[in-house]
């Protein structure tokens, strides 16, 4: 699904990744954990197409329709109607925007892209709201402008609500679990463990063990200082949160 | 590839084609004999041509203002044609049917269809070209409850008993330099009369088109509403793209008495200068109300969009008890253009209220100020006023201001202001771009929503029309 090889960055000529390799494929969950400032949340912008980093070296590699294509060419937009799903950190505010407006014409522009049907209000709001029930979400919420005074937890579950509407084929969740206490943590776990399928990937960007209980990820990998230093399965977290991440940074 | 989000900001002005027909002008420059000549022409009684002399003879006293904010070059006055009006092949104007191709096909290609097959449903239209109104769609329609809609001069011919009771009447030819002007000099615009308890069938609409170079529109309008009546009017104007700078200097007045309503729209996309700021429409106007009677009602909402500067206040003066004054305006500056606009609420009258709703929007290089008066009388017991100005910045380059004057002589008012000022950042941009919005489209829907308080106040034609206008100023760009 993606194959990212060699990959450097920098931000204002600062250096962030310096050499990540990575493949992802369809069905599996990833995790990628690491401390403040190793590039964790840097790298998920990336692979969604921020403008304020300058890719210096490397590919990202994503399957498009059968091919592996080069997806650095593409703008945000464009990734976005591929299939690449950035869940926010931070989800930004959009005054006097609805919800449903806002979904609506997300949703109707990468299905126009992809070539599937557009829906009509009726049919895009029985859509919603199945999602809705999921994530345990009241339906006054799309009539809320998005973001707008929304609480941490109901703008995190606002993000997995994109995701399952507009049902991506990459997924990468940035600390989706700050901010989240532990009744909301086990919605918002329920809602990505309900989207999971065998034609679709998760990248979970976390500090956090906490979150791996819930969603349980096939493959850690601990990044550290712009690099992946040590790659493993779910015990990987475990061991993490039991020994801190001195225990490998401190190995190096 | 960062996108700054200030490049999506530009221009791409679809009215700016020119009409070829001949015009029959006054010569250029403006003297007591142009007075003269344009009330002749006209056939105006003398109490008018008595109007229009005293406010030239006071004009000529005046100095150009400069308290304004934006930057007005000196405008030469003995350089531009006062009258200028499209010469047609049969002699009637005013009747649709007898109008010159030419001149109808214009107004078809700004969307506004004046023919009988063609005409708008529901919105009745007067069209003004240059000096002159070309036509009125739906008289008969409108003569049947009562309601007058028809130009100025016509109004002037056949209803001057209300035109000279009102013309005038809420702001005085020496109100202001471009209001003394415009008295002396008024060419055409829109009378609107709406009897005593009627509700108008249909919307009312005037669309101003300048055509001619090196000539200034003086429009008036003028709107009145008995007892218990109501209309929707709305406004459009565009003019063709010309390097030179172009006059437009209008007066709008309106007065409701007891428990009647004036809705007051426009949609302003007067030509507003090339990329580097060259050419565009001044356009300075007076625009008042007076809320006459008791709990009537006046609401301007107004989408500046255009010219290079826009220099005006939609006002109020809210002399009947329990009476209402709105203002909902929209203000989207880019490339060189300025705007200093905003509104005046004169409370006069016990438990008046008003609310004003400002939005700018301003981009490139461009300065958009929110300028706002709220007086309380002493007279104005149990006044309120609540005022919400917001500016919006797209780049780093242009620059918003807020200047609110309030003024309470009454201490059982209450007034309330608020202000914010945001930019658009790199970051919403890229939150809308990561759910497939182009950095085009995310732009336009962030200042749609930013904007959305006012655009609902709008007609439904007018606020798609308005969503579009502000879209289409926002895209074509990637730069």
């Amino acid at each position: 699904m993606i194959e990212i090889k060699n990959l450097h960055a920098t931000v204002n000529g600062t250096e962030i990744l310096k050499g990540i390799n990575l493949t992802v494929k369809k069905g599996e969950v990833h995790a990628i954990m690491g401390p403040n400032g190793s590039g964790k949340s840097t790298l998920s912008k990336i692979i969604a197409g921020h403008p304020a980093y300058e890719v210096t070296s490397g590919e990202i590699l994503f399957e498009i329709n059968g091919k592996m294509k080069n997806i650095l060419e593409l703008d945000p937009a464009d990734r976005a109607k591929e299939g690449v799903f950035l869940g926010f950190q931070y989800p930004i505010e959009v005054p006097g925007v609805s919800n449903f407006t806002f979904l609506k014409e997300s949703f109707n522009q990468i299905c126009e892209h992809q070539g599937a049907e557009k829906l009509d209000d009726q049919a895009f709001l029985k859509l919603l709201r199945s999602k809705l029930k999921i994530l345990e979400m009241n339906e006054a919420f799309l009539e809320r402008s998005v973001n707008e005074g929304f609480s941490g937890g109901e703008k995190k579950k606002n993000e997995i609500l994109q995701m399952a509407i507009l049902n991506p084929r990459l997924s990468l969740l940035d600390e989706t679990d700050s901010g989240l206490d532990i009744d909301a943590l086990k919605i918002v776990a329920g809602g990505v463990n309900s989207l999971r399928s065998k034609f679709n990937a998760t990248v979970l960007v976390t500090h956090y063990q906490r979150l791996l209980d819930y969603i349980i990820p096939d493959y850690v990998h601990v990044l550290y200082k712009g690099q992946i230093i040590k790659s493993g399965d779910k015990s990987l977290a475990h061991e993490l949160e039991e020994k801190g991440y001195d225990w490998l940074t401190g190995e190096k | 590839m960062s996108i700054r989000p200030e490049d999506k900001l530009k221009e791409d002005y679809k009215y700016g084609f020119i009409t070829d027909i001949e015009t029959e002008e006054f010569p250029k420059g403006l003297s007591e004999d142009i007075v003269r000549l344009i009330s002749s022409k006209k056939n105006e009684p003398q109490w008018l041509l008595d109007f229009r002399l005293k406010a030239y003879r006071h004009w000529e006293t005046m100095v150009h203002p400069e308290w304004q904010y934006c930057k007005v070059p000196p405008i030469n006055f003995q350089d531009i044609y006062y009258y200028s009006k499209p010469k047609t092949k049969k002699s009637a104007i005013g009747d649709i049917d007898e109008v010159d191709p030419e001149l109808l096909e214009t107004f078809a290609k700004l969307g506004i269809p004046i023919t009988e097959q063609k005409r708008l449903m529901g919105v009745a239209v007067d069209a003004v070209f240059d000096s002159v109104s070309v036509g009125t769609t739906h008289q008969a329609e409108l003569e049947a409850v009562g309601v007058i809609f028809c130009s100025i001069s016509e109004a002037v011919e056949k209803h001057p008993e209300l035109v000279k009771k009102y013309i005038g009447s809420v702001v005085p030819y020496s109100d202001n330099y471009y209001a003394a002007l415009n008295a002396a000099v008024f060419s055409d615009g829109s009378f609107v009369y709406i009897p005593k308890g009627v509700k108008c069938p249909l919307d009312l609409s005037t669309y101003f088109r300048i055509n001619a170079k090196e000539s200034g529109q003086f429009e008036r309008t003028l709107i009145i509403a008995e007892e218990g009546s109501f209309v929707n009017y709305l406004e459009g104007c565009t003019a063709p793209q010309r390097d030179e700078n172009q006059l437009h200097a209008a007066i709008v007045e309106l007065v409701t008495h007891e428990n009647a309503e004036i809705k007051y729209s426009t949609v302003q996309n007067w030509y507003a200068g090339d990329k580097q700021g060259k050419g565009g429409i001044y356009n300075f106007v007076t625009k008042r109300g007076h809320c006459l009677g008791k709990n009537s009602k006046i609401s301007w909402t107004q989408v500046e969009a255009g010219s290079a500067i826009t220099w005006k206040y939609p006002s109020c003066v809210l002399i009947g008890e329990g009476s209402q004054g709105a203002f909902y305006s929209v203000a989207l500056t880019n490339n060189f253009m300025q705007a200093d606009t905003g509104t005046k609420m004169i409370h006069v009258g016990k438990n008046t209220k008003s609310t004003i709703i400002s939005k700018g929007i301003s981009a490139d290089k461009s300065q958009n100020v929110y300028r706002g008066q709220v007086k309380i009388m002493p007279s104005a017991s149990g006044a309120r006023n609540y005022s919400q100005c917001d500016s919006m910045l797209i780049g780093d380059q242009c620059a918003a201001n807020t200047f609110p004057y309030i003024d309470v002589k009454n201490s059982t008012a209450v007034v309330e202001h608020e202000a914010t000022t945001s930019k658009i950042s790199a970051d919403q941009i890229f939150y809308l771009q990561s759910r497939g919005f182009s950095a085009d489209k995310a732009v336009s829907l962030i200042v749609n929503g930013f904007c959305k308080d006012v655009f609902k106040t709008l007609p439904l034609e007018f606020s798609v029309e308005a969503v579009k206008l502000i879209e289409m100023k926002l895209e074509n760009s990637v730069g």
